[in-house]
């Protein structure tokens, strides 16, 4: 029901509009909720409207707060798969 | 696909894994409700189950749209179809939940009505505009992320003067429904009561149009901590940490895991558009919660012709569920899927019984397809399998 993908937009269109990618494969989505979005950055696409952004630079410091865990603690035991 | 693959990496979940295992308490219990079903398909969806320490359990909530959409309201949209002559669209998944008399938007259909499956709610307002001739209605449901395109639609419509459009809202609120299960716990829902529970994973979709500031009233009030996290199996392992800490640590604030996507006050312009558009109802019948104060959204006034119920006078009766379905005791909390007698014997995806089988978010549905299986005694040990959390299917769900 509330599928939600990022998207990068590829161009803009009239009436608040924009192309955006989808892993290769090219939308029309409408913008008209995300008026500051524009060619290279990443939008957040729900039945058919972006409804937010997406920030590059928050996603890899939550990445980086992931790695940083993975190194700093002790070597992991494989958990029995049950 | 890039922001999604880099969080389903196997070998980090497991740190994370062992970083829980080692900051829970002993002797204590952890009770987390997920409240979106984005997140109860993820959980099911890359075992996440398995990952978490034995005193950390995770309570399906009530964030299905499909699911919480009482009888009565499908009754109604129904019988609009089958007795008023439109043609009704609505989204895919809410055609197959089961309405009285054996029906569904699916069988009416079958018996006549004019019933359209749209991707979006411009492509319900496309139909209106091609077909000048037919009355077209849109049956909107959802929570706030489904909620601003809605809107959009309405006023669009108004600016064409499209006269044959007109849309039926079932739109409800989320931190409605949280200050519902917190308000009563103790109290006697339906017969039943609501689970105890020591924080929640708040809403990814939802908060990015919303933001996490409406969450803080009850996180202060009700004295529970509130992660939001992304879909993405990595965004919950992380936030069940961060919830952890929390409890063990006795604060109870909303923190933000989604912070590529959430900020504190979400999405102006979206907000700014429904509030243009659609207003609180006094109150709305959820499956499982029954009636919610100001917990859903209908037309205003000046955009009143667009409004179906009003337009073809259309009333509200509440119906009961199927007796031995147990889906408003699993939306509280309470039960969990293989509580019900019907749950993969009468009841499966391809015949739900109840609303919880119709959507992959759906409790049941997510239970069917992905964690039945973990329910069978392994005799033999098999391979050691990857990591649940490595699967690279894009699927992301609010
Ligand atoms: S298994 Fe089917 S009948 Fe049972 S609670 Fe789930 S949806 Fe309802």
């Amino acid at each position: 029901m509330c599928l939600a993908l990022p998207a990068l937009v590829v161009a803009l269109l009239d009436d608040d509009h924009a192309t955006v990618d989808l892993d290769g494969i090219q939308k029309r989505v409408s913008i008209a909720l995300t008026p500051d979005a524009g060619v290279g950055d990443y939008v957040i696409v729900h039945v058919g409207y972006a409804i937010g952004m997406l920030d590059p630079h928050e996603a890899q410091q939550t990445l980086d707060l992931f790695a940083e865990l993975a190194e700093s603690q002790m070597p992991v035991e494989p958990r029995p798969v049950t | 696909m890039k922001f999604i693959d880099e969080f389903r990496d196997g070998t980090l979940a497991a740190r994370i894994a062992a970083r829980l295992a080692a900051e829970v308490e002993t002797g204590r219990d952890y009770r987390f409700m997920e409240f979106c079903g984005g997140h109860t398909h993820a959980i099911a969806r890359y075992g996440i189950t398995d990952l978490l320490p034995t005193q950390v359990r995770m309570i399906h909530g009530p964030g299905c749209p499909v699911c919480v959409l009482p009888i009565g309201r499908i009754d109604q949209a129904i019988r609009l179809a089958l007795t008023r002559d439109v043609m009704l669209c609505t989204y895919g998944d809410v055609m197959r939940v089961p309405a009285s008399d054996g029906l569904s938007l699916q069988r009416a259909k079958g018996r006549g009505a004019d019933i359209r499956m749209v991707y979006s709610a411009a492509d319900a307002l496309e139909l209106a505009r091609l077909h000048p001739e037919r009355d077209v209605v849109f049956l909107a449901i959802g929570f706030e992320t489904t909620t601003p395109p809605t809107a959009l639609v309405v006023r669009q419509a108004s600016l064409e003067g499209l006269g044959n459009f007109s849309v039926l809202c079932n739109h409800v609120l989320t931190p409605s429904a949280i200050a519902h299960i917190l308000h009563s716990p103790d109290a006697d829902l339906a017969g039943e009561q609501t689970a105890s529970i020591d924080g929640f994973i708040g809403p990814a979709h939802v908060s990015i149009v919303i933001g996490y500031a409406p969450y803080e009233a009850f996180a202060h009030d009700y004295r529970k901590p509130v992660v939001i996290a992304g879909f993405e199996p990595l965004d919950v392992m992380q936030s069940i940490l961060m919830l952890v800490r929390q409890v063990n640590q006795g604060r109870f604030e909303v923190e933000n895991e989604f912070t590529r996507a959430v900020s504190r006050h979400g999405n102006q312009a979206a907000q700014a558009i429904i509030d243009e558009v659609l207003e609180r109802r006094a109150t709305f019948e959820w499956r499982g919660l029954g009636d919610v104060p100001h917990s859903a959204l209908q037309i205003r006034e000046p955009y009143a012709a667009f409004d179906a119920e009003k337009k073809y006078a259309l009333d509200f009766s509440s119906v009961a569920d199927h007796r031995q379905c147990d889906c408003g005791a699993i939306l509280r909390g309470v039960k969990q899927p293989t509580d019900c007698r019907l749950f993969a014997t009468v009841c499966t995806p391809e015949n739900p019984m109840g609303s919880c089988m119709v959507s992959s978010e759906g409790a049941c549905a997510a239970h069917y397809s992905y964690g039945r299986f973990r329910d069978i005694p392994v005799v033999s040990t098999p391979e050691p399998a990857s990591t649940p959390a490595t699967a690279t299917t894009p699927a992301q769900t609010a």
